[in-house]
């Protein structure tokens, strides 16, 4: 199978790679996939007070394209508000990355990575924050 | 694309052509183009002669008498001929097959399409931890319905080498028949269907540095001459089992290269050996978490599959962009589900996705395996470092018993 540009140089050259230090405050985690299925991506988001993503980590155990969409996820995200990060949606990693359509799960995996480390860190402010998100 | 650099170990999926088959080839294509069914003239006795000589080589190999060779286009008509063949031949005898999970596609779907034709019933056996079938559940598995029995002789995935002098001892004393599809062994291990009691073998010329769509079905044809109805019909060549035309130049290949394997085939499975030894003795020196699919002895040779707990095989892959190797992962294959063999073997899902084969062969040399040896190490170390299973399993969270989010 050929890959794209993009998709080569984001598993030869992966962005954000690593894991924040633990217990850092302000820091989502998200874990989806499972390893069963041959995909599982970790994203972390660290979130300012007033919601802006600041910075980003990923590690992911997966395909070129899993590696690929976790890689531009952690790039696109930075600077955004949460919305906007919540509002992100698979194709547009379908479409930066060119996907075909056998790899289209990696970019909604990369989606569902997104929402799952946005609602932990929901979580862990206790429910304080954006309340209109979602 | 593979650059002309790559380093090619995937001879399990097709080897090239040893330059010395080509050059017996070649005037086969030309000067000496005739039909071997053609008995008015030169022409055709020229081709015949040369289609006699072959079958000669490829029977020596396996210890067979020449004429039981049935040429086909490859191992996956040879099984299908045999299996179907015999079904088909014997249908008053009985109906039943017996054969196990691990074997090829060509073997197993042919299987199935007979059990949904209604023309047989087959019994899939199980195979051990290491992928091996045990010749006591052959034997239990045999009732007075059963026609025949097959049971390859290495896998094509973990290179593990069945029992088959064994099996083939069953079979002949309950009176069933029995095949072997023996593509990945023939060439590389010792093959005899006298002492192996094999009636039926398939065989192909591309797995052993000959050319592609040329093989062969050994038929036995004395104690006990086997019978089978064709399934291409025709001008009754190869003894009416296989009509056709005969591929005089892939035959004249597949003679050759049978020929080289016999005569060199103890010193080249000691130095493929060897190499391959080298291979995973260093990933295992220098990687930790690395499990060993198939058997730890009874495996082919040239053939080493190992999974790398933790790094997905397609993007495994991907890194050594420059070695040719294949994976068990989903992700490889059209049907995206992890491979069956190493399933059949009990090997977690979770592992099959890190699973790769390297196939070792003829023409790879020590400075090819000392580079595929730095490779693969340093595309493990840097894709375990991207892997958040990695992370997790050293900060020592059980990743089986993790609360998985699965949509």
């Amino acid at each position: 199978m050929a890959y794209s540009d993009k998709v080569l140089d984001h598993y030869e050259n992966p962005r954000n790679v690593g894991s924040f230090a633990k217990g850092e405050a302000n820091v989502g985690t998200g874990i989806v996939g499972a390893p069963e299925c041959g995909d599982v991506m970790k994203l972390q988001l660290k979130i300012s007070e007033e919601g802006v993503i600041e910075d980003a980590r990923f590690k992911t155990f997966g395909c070129g394209s899993a590696i690929a969409s976790s890689s531009y996820v952690t790039e696109l995200i930075k600077g955004k508000t949460v919305e906007e990060a919540y509002a992100i949606k698979n194709t547009q990693i379908v479409e930066e990355l060119k996907l075909p359509p056998v790899k289209i799960h990696c970019s909604v995996l990369a989606e569902d990575a997104i929402k799952a480390a946005v609602a932990d860190w929901k979580t862990r402010k206790g429910g304080t924050g954006e309340k209109k998100a979602v | 694309m593979y650059t002309t650099k790559a380093v090619y170990l995937d001879n399990h999926s097709t080897t090239p052509v040893d330059p010395r088959v080509l050059e017996a080839m070649l005037p086969y294509f030309t000067n000496t183009f005739g039909n071997a069914a053609s008995r008015t003239h030169g022409f055709g006795w020229e081709a015949e002669k040369a289609v006699d000589d072959a079958r000669e080589q490829i029977a020596r190999l396996i210890n067979a008498k020449s004429k039981d060779m049935v040429f086909t286009s490859g191992a996956t008509e040879s099984d299908n001929l045999a299996i179907k063949g015999v079904v088909e031949f014997y249908k008053d005898k009985g109906n039943h097959v017996v054969t196990a999970v691990t074997e090829h596609k060509a073997v197993l779907d042919t299987c199935r399409m007979l059990e949904r034709k209604g023309l047989a019933t087959v019994t899939y056996l199980p195979v051990d931890r290491y992928g091996m079938v045990d010749p006591d559940a052959v034997r239990r598995a045999i009732t007075d319905e059963t026609v025949l029995v097959s049971i390859m002789y290495a896998n094509n995935e973990v290179g593990t080498i069945n029992p088959i002098g064994e099996i083939g001892k069953i079979a002949r004393e309950k009176g069933v028949l029995f095949h072997t599809d023996a593509t990945q062994g023939v060439g590389k291990l010792p093959v005899d269907v006298e002492a192996m009691h094999i009636d039926l073998l398939s065989m192909s010329a591309h797995k052993m540095y000959g050319p592609k769509g040329i093989g062969a079905l050994y038929v036995r044809s004395k104690s006990p001459r086997v019978r089978l109805t064709a399934i291409i019909d025709g001008g009754g060549h190869e003894r009416g089992m296989r009509s056709g035309t005969l591929n005089v130049p892939g035959i004249v290949g597949f003679g050759k290269a049978c020929e080289l394997c016999r005569e060199g085939m103890a010193d080249e499975a000691q130095r493929v050996l060897r190499l391959r030894e080298r291979l995973k003795d260093f990933i295992y020196a220098q990687l930790d978490e690395v499990y060993l699919n198939g058997h730890p002895v009874h495996r082919l040779p040239g053939n080493l599959n190992v999974s790398f707990a933790y790094v997905e095989g397609e993007s495994l892959l991907m890194g050594l962009k420059d070695v040719a190797v294949s994976s068990g992962s989903a992700c490889t294959s059209a049907t995206l589900e992890p491979s069956y063999v190493l399933k059949a073997l009990g090997v977690g899902e979770d592992l099959a996705h890190t699973s790769i084969r390297f196939g070792l062969g003829r023409f790879n040399t020590e400075e090819e395996v000392e580079y595929v040896c730095e490779r693969v190490v340093h595309e493990v170390r840097r894709l375990r470092d991207m892997s958040p299973l990695y992370e997790m399993a050293k900060e020592g969270i059980d990743i089986k018993s993790f609360n998985w989010a699965r949509d």
